[in-house]
């Protein structure tokens, strides 16, 4: 008897700071551990993650058609090539977010609970109807920012909502850090953005240019072993497994400085 | 050269720092919804109300919004007038 799973949602207020990208790593990440993984795109007229995992292709019903009873369940779950545990239910690309309810969402993930760990939906940006589907049958949430002042602002209000919805403590995820900025004193640090925002870390992602060019070939950077962001997700997904793993050290990054700072210091990290 | 110049100018340095501060500012703002110019009613009318029972210093009165966590507090800073002075104006 498999025990319920937990519904994680990825939100952020701000459009463009990684939920999409940071919901498909998840999902891969988890898979990848040997845990059976749901993806549900919630951005219902904004479709991505399907290409950000590589599946655009396969797609032959999506959420709204479950929800309206056009097809069962089961024929709307897309399996990932690469990983027989990981799929995902497509977002409807020509309708919008009054299609589905909060309710819609509550039913359709009380059954996905039953087949699988984790069911994972990637939010629309904005604090509208969208982003209350997303939420509604949420166990922990999610919220994705980056250090610059538009992102934590947003992330700050998103957070407030989500405690009003009594969906919280959210959990904070903070996407493409630039360590030798934050060294230098241009970027705000993940301190910074900690005090300023007073919730629990779940997540430091470093910015690394391995996610475009992954992203590019529809691959999550989770399953790539030296990236450094795949390897920061993948940290995430471990404590989401309830393990306890350090943050990586952002310091330790991989750009001109730090290698240069390795060549002099062999044999140092 | 750029850099020389903003540095001469104190620009552009620690430009985090300045991102924090003014988030401190704004986030206060944002998650207790005070137009700016409610505080400084609050503040006259404290002022008055407080004046009519003791006799305080109005121009030393400080109200400021702090945050601890997620929890915002409203602090007064209401310093009274000196004893020996009083009685005396």
């Amino acid at each position: 008897m498999r025990m319920a799973g937990r519904v994680i949602t990825v939100t952020s207020g701000k459009g463009g700071v990684g939920k999409t990208t940071a919901t498909a790593n998840l999902g891969a990440a988890l898979a990848s551990e040997g845990d059976k993984v749901v993806c549900v795109d919630a951005d219902i007229g904004l479709r991505n993650l399907d290409v950000v995992l590589g599946l655009e292709n396969r797609i032959v019903y999506d959420l709204v058609d479950v929800v309206e009873g056009r097809c069962r369940l089961r024929q709307a779950l897309i399996r990932d090539k690469r990983l027989p545990e990981l799929f995902l239910i497509p977002a409807a690309q020509t309708r919008d977010k009054s299609a589905v309810s909060p309710s819609d969402m509550v039913r359709l993930c009380d059954e996905l609970r039953h087949e699988f760990d984790w069911v994972l939906i990637d939010s629309p940006a904005g604090i509208e109807r969208g982003f209350r589907n997303a939420i509604a049958p949420a166990d922990i949430v999610l919220v994705v920012t980056n250090p610059e002042v538009s992102a934590v602002r947003d992330a700050d209000r998103i957070i407030g909502l989500i405690e009003a919805e009594e969906k919280g403590p959210a959990r904070l995820m903070i996407n493409r850090i630039k360590p030798e900025m934050v060294r230098q004193g241009k970027m705000l640090s993940a301190d910074d953005v900690l005090e300023l925002l007073a919730v629990e870390l779940i997540g430091l992602i470093p910015e690394d240019d391995n996610v475009v060019t992954s992203t590019n070939m529809g691959i999550p950077i989770a399953l790539n072993g030296r990236s450094r962001a795949g390897q920061a997700f993948r940290n995430v997904a471990k404590r989401l497994r309830g393990e306890e793993v350090p943050f990586l050290e952002m310091s330790e990054d991989g750009s001109i400085f730090g290698r240069l700072a390795r060549l002099f210091r062999p044999g140092g990290n | 050269m750029n850099s020389f110049l903003d540095r001469l100018l104190g620009r552009d340095q620690k430009s985090a720092r300045q991102a924090k501060e003014r988030m401190k500012l704004v986030l206060i703002h944002d998650r207790t919804d005070i137009p700016a110019g409610t505080m400084d009613a609050l503040k006259d009318e404290l002022i008055a109300v407080i004046s009519r029972h003791i006799e305080i210093e109005p121009e030393s009165v400080r109200i400021e919004m702090t945050h601890e966590g997620r929890e915002q507090r409203l602090i007064a800073d209401i310093p009274l007038r000196p004893a020996r002075r009083r009685g005396l104006g």
